[in-house]
């Protein structure tokens, strides 16, 4: 089979260079070639034409025909910021392009070659170069100062009060850590304490704060309310990006990253706008970090704020998980983390309960 | 300042002929053909070497686009040629579909659109049309070939290794380029790559020097910087642009190689991988990104700027009018060499670089869009009231600057850091530089080649074929690369080896496709190129003197130049680069070297005052290199 096919190629290939040899040589007979431009120069200036039209209206027919095919629905308060400012700078390219396109192609087409005319001889003009280089300028200086003043509210510090939670990247899996309920503080982690057993976060036990830490392997963040992601990553680079919300940011081996969003669409919401029973936020990978690098998904869950803080209460601590690592808890503080893990009920609740 | 000119002058003129007299006798294989020091070979073995590399780059971007348009189909037939590297079901591995993606960009930017545009064409026109015998030094310009040729030999052997060649993406970001835990390709595929980069950079550094030393020091009479061609303005920008950003890289290299072989800590801190943490601790990985774009950005126009320089060169000579803003061209390309040193960090607005740095850097990146749009509106000015000739070269030249516009507006997009957020890593990233660099530079080098095969082979490529090559190269790219705007847009990532993991990135099943037979053609039609490229060497038409009718010096070359150029003394040059079509004039183009005194009746006023100082030239020491 592939041999027919082989042999296919091997004559088709040979048909085509007899033509070419064929017409080379009706091009010799023909006669000494003296003409300043090929037999079918205008020829080149039509087809350029052609490819302007055709090409134009696929752009705007697909664009427009397709446009909910290829935006993703908004679910955050910055993302509308910045679509706005993608859509803006698109309408000013665009109109840029199209014009810029068809006047650059015209002009090929009318000035093609013909004989016994001449070319204009127009070396420079201080006005024309003067107006385009201060036209895109001011043009430019416009999307410069939107762009900044939204990319400076993007990156601006987060509000005291916004929802912390860490996001940890390694190769080739997400994985979340919530301060707890207790004491909403992260406790402090280092990376040399990171063991296969059950410490993959490389918690320090003897910081209180990360006694109620709690890990979870999908992502939930409340509706309408700061969240402030702290990205880390343990192995090689990673990047956070989360499309709906237009969020991304790097996760980076020994420096902490962060971004701060508010989340405007809850996943119940999101499903019915789409229309489709079965959507889910995602979390992926954007930066190259191994060969599971396009599987490294995190679910994301956008709650109202009560189900949010519901569904926190819900989650066993990391500690009451891995009760092994009591051992590693110093031993004044043991009884504490006992209790802020939830491994034993708070004496004082026990004394109330008693009381009733 | 007079003095040395003439001193230096009469050296190489000294040196021209005495390697005449070799020629003569049939010189030695191994110094005409290998280890020839004369510019137009080297030039040759830049071009070759560029094009079996383009040829592999494109191959390995064909395999990577099958996975990703027919992920479905099984491709076991490939396994002849990558073995192992083709699971038991017949699908790509996904650790070679990133060293693939790794491999083809390293290609194309590093050894393609470096070594074989710059290398190529500021070797082969920088003493033709500026009137020097051979480069400054013949020496170090072999050397440079032979260091790319050292560093092809380490680059091509990388690609077999049983771990692959290097995957971490073109851009070697550490750690994971730096951990062979990490992925197997940063094993030895790794340390190939870096050490072949190590003689790149040493090659190009050599070259980049030769060329501003000869550009400054060996013009010919009346050969004044204001008389440039653009080619050799925008060689010249290169050069200097190379020469202060290559080193940076190779400092990067360094110290990559360093935390790889050595223990440091550069670019490496708070590691925890294969169930042990390492000792690395202080290094970011930052860091490198920065040195790796300090290099990276100035690179992205070390590629574009000779191309810049061709097309401007040949749509002058086939509008047969002058270059529009002969002087705005040149100034745009002095603002965007300087410009392309301050931009590198929007690479990085979310890598976690401090947000504020990314204002900055926001800022000084827009204004590079200025420079651009001149560019694109002398282009298209100097076609206004022309007289078009679509010679092949013609077209891939107006092909570019299509690509120039495509691709630079999308730029405006990823400059804005607040935009950026989401496009990041997308394929919108894709789609706007391999059109604005990638495809642009690569029709700067294709219509090179065909308006000067006739210089370099004495013989004329066939030009229906060129024209055909054109069109099917031209539609190609553009269904290749227009699509992934709308796939970018979607937030589908980079250097995935498929989408189905996630919902959000299941569509474009059919734009993938489209985009990926598109690759496949435009690959089949460059053999088109290739026949007619090998074919026209040895059979093609014997080309006349000046095919084109163009005014640069190395149209007054004999059909063959042999080593030294001109077999007499070196013309003179008396008028710049660009009267074509100028009115009262006989023909439509005055060559350099015809002084105005000859053509009283095409002079402009001020030209007219000239010519009295043309005819003292013989004994007047305003003029460098007196006559000899």
């Amino acid at each position: 089979m592939s041999l027919i096919i082989g042999l296919g190629a091997i004559l088709v290939l040979g048909v085509l260079y007899m033509i070419f040899r064929v017409t080379n040589l009706v091009a010799i007979a023909k006669g000494v070639k003296d003409d300043k431009v090929g037999p079918n120069n205008s020829l080149h200036g039509v087809l350029f034409i052609i490819f302007m039209v055709v090409s134009l209206v696929a752009f705007f027919w697909y664009s427009f025909a397709h446009f909910d095919g290829y935006t993703l629905p908004i679910a955050s308060v910055h993302g509308k910021e910045t679509d706005h400012l993608f859509w803006v700078t698109m309408a000013i390219t665009v109109a840029a392009f199209v014009i810029i396109s068809i006047i650059m192609f015209v002009f090929i087409y009318q000035y093609r070659y013909k004989e016994g005319r001449r070319a204009k001889f127009y070396p420079d003009n201080h006005y024309l170069e003067l107006t385009w280089t201060v036209v895109p300028a001011i043009v430019l200086t416009v999307l410069i100062f939107t762009g900044l003043s939204t990319w400076n509210d993007i990156t601006s510090p987060a509000k005291k009060n916004a929802e912390v939670i860490e996001i940890v990247g390694q190769q080739f899996a997400w994985t979340a850590r919530y301060p707890g309920v207790k004491d909403n503080q992260l406790g402090k982690v280092n990376f040399k304490l990171i063991d296969n057993f059950g410490n993959e976060f490389g918690l320090d036990l003897a910081d209180k704060n990360s006694y109620d830490d709690f890990k979870s392997l999908e992502l939930h963040i409340p509706k309408g309310k700061e969240v402030l992601l702290k990205i880390r990553a343990k192995d090689v680079l990673h990047s956070v990006f989360l499309p709906h919300f237009r969020v991304k940011m790097d996760a980076v081996p020994g420096m902490q990253t962060q971004f701060k969003f508010v989340a405007t669409k809850t996943t119940k919401e999101m499903r019915l706008e789409t229309s489709n029973p079965d959507f889910n936020y995602e979390l992926a990978c954007t930066e190259i970090c191994g060969q599971g690098h396009f599987s490294m998904k995190m679910p994301v869950v956008v709650d109202e704020w009560d189900d949010y803080v519901k569904w926190k209460q819900a989650q066993e601590t990391w500690l009451k998980q891995n009760p092994k690592y009591l051992d590693k808890v110093p031993a004044d503080l043991r009884e504490a983390a006992m209790i802020k893990a939830g491994l034993e009920k708070d004496p004082g609740a026990t004394v109330a309960s008693v009381n009733e | 300042m007079a003095t040395t000119d003439i001193h230096i002058h009469s050296d190489v003129h000294h040196h021209g002929d005495h390697d005449h007299e070799h020629e003569h006798h049939e010189g030695n294989f191994w110094t005409t053909y290998i280890f020839s020091q004369d510019h137009k070979v080297i030039a040759k073995q830049f071009l070759i070497t560029g094009i079996f590399w383009a040829l592999i780059g494109g191959v390995l971007s064909v395999i990577f686009r099958l996975q990703l348009g027919f992920p479905e189909s099984n491709i076991s037939w490939l396994k002849p040629l990558l073995g192992g590297w083709i699971t038991a079901d017949g699908k790509l591995d996904p650790q070679f579909y990133l060293a693939l993606v790794t491999m083809h960009g390293t290609i194309m930017v590093f050894f393609v659109l470096t070594a074989g545009l710059s290398g190529t064409f500021s070797n082969f026109l920088i003493p033709l049309q500026i009137g020097a015998r051979d480069m400054a030094s013949g020496f170090l310009n072999m050397l440079s070939y032979w260091f790319f040729f050292i560093s092809s030999v380490l680059m091509f052997i990388s690609l077999f290794i049983s771990t692959g060649p290097a995957s971490g993406g073109w851009t070697v970001y550490p750690p994971l380029s730096a951990l062979e835990q990490a992925i197997s390709g940063s094993g030895l595929g790794m340390t190939l790559w870096l050490v072949a980069m190590a003689f790149f950079i040493a090659s190009s550094l050599l070259g980049s020097i030769n060329y501003i030393s000869t550009v400054i020091n060996m013009r010919t009479r009346g050969m004044s910087f204001t008389k440039l061609p653009l080619t050799i303005w925008a060689f010249f920008f290169t050069a200097i642009i190379g020469v202060l950003s290559f080193p940076v890289l190779f400092a990067a290299a360094l110290l990559l190689i360093f935390d790889r072989s050595f223990g440091t800590s550069f670019f490496l801190s708070d590691i925890y991988i294969n169930g042990e943490p390492l000792a690395h601790e202080g290094g970011s990985p930052i860091l490198f990104q920065h040195l790796f774009w300090f290099l990276g950005h100035p690179e992205v126009y070390i590629v574009l700027l000779p191309a810049l320089g061709i097309s401007s060169e040949i749509i002058a000579t086939n509008s047969r009018k002058p270059i529009f803003g002969y002087k705005a061209m040149i100034g745009s390309m002095l603002f965007i060499a300087i410009l392309s040193f301050i931009v590198w960090a929007h690479h990085m607005f979310v890598t976690g670089m401090n947000p504020f740095l990314g204002s900055i850097f926001m800022l000084l990146t827009l204004i590079i869009a200025v420079p651009s749009a001149v560019k694109i509106f002398n282009y298209v000015t100097t076609l206004w009231k022309g007289n078009i000739r679509f010679t092949p070269a013609m077209l891939f030249s107006i092909g570019l600057v299509s690509f120039f516009l495509t691709g630079g507006i999308t730029g405006i997009f990823l400059g804005n850091s607040a935009i950026d957020i989401q496009l990041h890593d997308t394929y919108f990233v894709v789609a706007h530089f391999h059109l604005v660099m990638g495809s642009a530079s690569f029709f700067g080098m294709l219509a090179g080649i065909y308006h000067w095969f006739p210089k370099m082979f004495g013989r004329m490529m066939n030009e229906g074929l060129g024209q055909l090559h054109f069109w099917l190269t031209f539609i190609g790219v553009y269904l290749v690369f227009f699509p992934m705007h709308y796939i970018g847009i979607a937030g589908f990532p980079r250097r995935y080896y498929s989408w189905t993991n996630f919902d959000t990135f299941s569509g474009f099943t059919d734009l993938n496709m489209l985009v990926s037979s598109a690759a496949i053609a435009t690959l089949a039609a460059q053999f088109i190129f290739l026949f007619n490229f090998f074919y026209s060497m040895f059979r093609g038409r014997l080309a006349p003197i000046n095919p084109w009718n163009a005014t640069t010096l190395e149209w007054t070359t004999p059909r063959n130049p042999g080593h030294g150029n001109w077999p007499g003394e070196i013309p003179a040059v008396y008028r710049w680069p660009y009267d074509y079509s100028k009115p009262g004039a006989k023909e439509d183009f005055i060559p350099q070297t015809v002084p105005y005194s000859e053509t009283p009746e095409s002079n402009l006023p001020h030209e007219t005052k000239l010519i009295k100082l043309e005819s003292s030239n013989g004994d007047n020491a305003i003029i460098v290199e007196g006559s000899h």
